[in-house]
């Protein structure tokens, strides 16, 4: 029931770390031999059973794997359509899928011999992550976040810095994700030698974008396995947001050689159509501008920029997805058609997680509210018998201080 | 959709562009025994028309190479100074375009200096992938520029670059780091024309006080790779680190201290003197430069 006719895809990244024409390595040189260090000690890692056996323990007992799976008979009801399952990223320690990925490098840098971990962050959940098993391993961890981040996540912030980790505010550019990158960039060129660059999405240089999907494809798996058990046949419909795409890679990955599972990213829609409101790379169609396959930070993909190949700045009202670059696999998977890509606005995320919470009894993140609002939109419209799992890829507790502003 | 093609991977084997300026910059200055000192400046900051004054002074004062930084909203590789020039500089409203025009201007001037000194691009690789790697050759061979160095791109990447920038007779210039492999040295030298670029510490742009220690062994390295001239920079801002260099390379690369000179000056004259008197005492302190090498 479960074997499934072999994928027609191709296995992606190449070599050399492209996903059809987009991935790739684009950084200064300096940064090359760590690159090809890391993908080095990932391969070994990943062909060695002691890493394996580290790391589930570490996701089962630490992280709390599996997450359920659970029918959201409530929501089901009231929107009148598809059968809808919630997959419950959000009930992993720190509160989010970031954990996952965060597990896997910090053992990888272990192996590697780094004392100190850097990480961005943007929503602040992929820097407590990473700040947490930097306690739990035992390593040095500095995170960088913009200033504005900072202040709408502050929550996150002193969760970080109560777990021994510097947070480092950063003033450039549009002081959000995209110039904590940077300047974690920054710092890893300078310290390259003793730091690993804790990369928190599908994004960057060649081997990120996969080593990154790879440790979050667990949820993936665990949703096949779950549904497959809880109502004998795969799903219709996946549905998970996107800002660099990892919570949805790690979803989506699992099911692409089904055929007839359709899978939904969702980009921040932000406050307007307009380059600088937005944070939509992929669905353009929907009437957004501005975004053109181009290189930020290492990567070759779909980028908001101006027309003279100047990152433009963005905005959501969810620090997780307010970014110009989306990962290289996500624009592949958009290319071929395997997967389609759509924007929902601020309003209507706020909106969808005030409904989960009344409904369900969850407070979503504002990155996670993003998906369920293209659920809440499509489920009407579906069968009685099609079947929709939503990634709620993180908890809304951080968020409090601005989902207060709409009780 | 952009008609903006990815960038491909197969290898590039054509000949490098014939020897122009940059070469014969090069030759000039081993036979007189003399460091080179290749001056950067962000294009633009504080504007197009501060900057072609501040580099025809730099030129007159002895720079033998000028790099006009193209400003980019994300220099990863930069650290504060040069960050903050770029904001400056498209604050102001430099484009790739301009600064490609403001090569042109430089081409034009009647001071000898300026009309000839090697003027290369040095850029991050978006700007020129959204101009088109023919386009913007074609546009910059034509303008009078020399070569073109793309921070973020390193050989791998670069077959389609190369093939593009050698068809224009551009100069193809790569950074070597001190994380660079002896494996990936060697593709690094095969890549490069004009010269090649070393890193000289891990580490974004900036001044320093002091020059790595392991930098000669590091230069030493390099140069079992490579017949081309050696030009180091990151860091680079004082006599005295010109002078140590003079002992292990062809040229030093001065940048974040001539963009603090520009910043700190209250008008395009102001900076053009302040440069000049930086160059100045740089390029006295390169005159006792290579014949240290050879003695």
């Amino acid at each position: 029931m479960s074997s499934i006719a072999p994928s027609v895809l191709e296995p992606v990244p190449d070599v050399r770390g492209r996903y059809g024409p987009y991935g790739g390595r684009y950084v200064p040189e300096t940064l090359v031999a760590p690159l090809e260090e890391l993908e080095r000690v990932y391969a070994e890692a990943c062909a060695d059973p002691k890493f394996h056996a580290e790391l589930d323990a570490l996701l089962h007992d630490f992280a709390g794997r599996p997450t359920p799976l659970q029918f959201a008979e409530r929501l089901t009801s009231h929107l009148g359509g598809a059968r809808i399952y919630i997959k419950r990223e959000d009930l992993l320690h720190t509160g989010a899928h970031k954990i996952n990925n965060s597990l896997g490098q910090g053992l990888l840098a272990v192996r590697m011999g780094k004392k100190r971990v850097i990480a961005e962050t943007g929503a602040g959940q992929h820097g407590v992550a990473t700040a947490t098993v930097a306690a739990r391993l035992g390593l040095e961890c500095t995170v960088y976040m913009g200033t504005e981040d900072m202040e709408r996540q502050r929550l996150n912030v002193n969760r970080m810095r109560l777990l021994g980790s510097d947070v480092i505010g950063v003033e450039s550019g549009s002081r959000t994700l995209k110039d904590a990158i940077n300047e974690a960039m920054r710092d890893w060129v300078t310290n390259v030698r003793m730091s690993h660059y804790l990369l928190g999405s599908v994004l960057g240089a060649h081997p990120y974008p996969q080593i990154v999907r790879d440790f979050h494809k667990v949820i993936g798996e665990e949703a096949r396995e779950q549904i497959l058990q809880k109502e004998n046949r795969l799903p219709d419909w996946l549905f998970a947001c996107v800002g660099g795409g990892s919570n949805a890679i790690g979803l989506f990955n699992a099911f692409l050689a089904d055929s007839s599972v359709k899978m939904v990213g969702v980009e921040a829609g932000g406050r307007g159509h307009t380059l600088g409101d937005h944070a939509v790379r992929l669905a353009a169609a929907r009437g957004f501008t501005g975004a053109r396959p181009g290189i930020l930070q290492g990567t070759y993909s779909y980028v908001l920029q101006t027309s003279d190949g100047q990152i433009a700045t963005t905005h959501s009202i969810s620090a997780g997805l307010d970014y110009p670059a989306i990962g290289p696999e996500h624009a592949w998977l958009s290319d071929i058609g395997r997967a389609e890509y759509t924007a929902v606005s601020d309003e209507e995320a706020i909106q969808a997680a005030k409904t989960l919470a009344r409904i369900e009894g969850i407070i979503p993140a504002l990155e996670s509210s993003h998906a369920v609002a293209e659920l809440i939109r499509r489920a009407p419209k579906m069968k009685r018998d099609e079947l929709a799992i939503v990634n709620l890829s993180g908890r809304g507790d951080k968020d409090m201080e601005t989902l207060s502003r709409y009780v | 959709m952009s008609e903006t093609a990815a960038p491909k991977s197969a290898a590039a084997s054509e000949a490098s562009p014939a020897a122009g300026r940059i070469a014969r910059c090069f030759r000039q200055l081993s036979a007189r025994g003399e460091l080179g000192l290749v001056a950067y400046v962000t294009a633009g900051d504080p504007s197009l028309d501060a900057t072609e004054r501040i580099v025809v002074a730099a030129a007159e004062s002895g720079a033998d190479v000028i790099e006009l930084g193209v400003p980019f909203s994300d220099p990863v590789a930069d650290g504060p100074t040069i960050q903050r020039a770029s904001d400056r500089a498209l604050r102001a409203g430099a484009t790739l375009v301009s600064v490609i025009d403001l090569v042109r201007r430089l081409r034009a001037r009647t001071s000898s200096a300026a009309a000839d000194v090697p003027l290369i691009l040095f850029s991050y690789f978006n700007p020129i992938l959204q101009m088109g790697l023919d386009k913007f050759a074609d546009a910059a061979s034509e303008a009078g520029a020399d070569g073109v160095l793309a921070t973020d791109l390193t050989p791998e990447e670069a077959a389609d670059y190369r093939a593009a920038m050698h068809a224009r007779n551009l100069d193809t210039i790569f950074l070597a780091a001190p994380t660079s492999t002896d494996e990936r040295l060697a593709k690094i030298a095969e890549c490069s024309s004009g010269f090649l670029y070393l890193i000289s510490r891990t580490g974004v742009t900036g001044a320093r006080s002091a020059l790595p220690e392991d930098l000669p062994a590091l230069a030493r390295r390099v140069r079992r790779f490579t017949k081309l001239p050696l030009a180091v920079g990151f860091g680079i801002s004082q006599p005295e680190h010109v002078s140590v260099l003079g002992g292990i390379a062809d040229a030093a690369v001065v940048g974040s201290a001539i963009v603090a000179e520009i910043e700190k000056s209250a008008s395009a004259k102001e900076a053009a003197a302040n440069v000049a008197r930086l160059i100045g005492s740089l390029k006295d302190a390169a005159r006792s430069g290579i014949s240290r090498r050879s003695s």
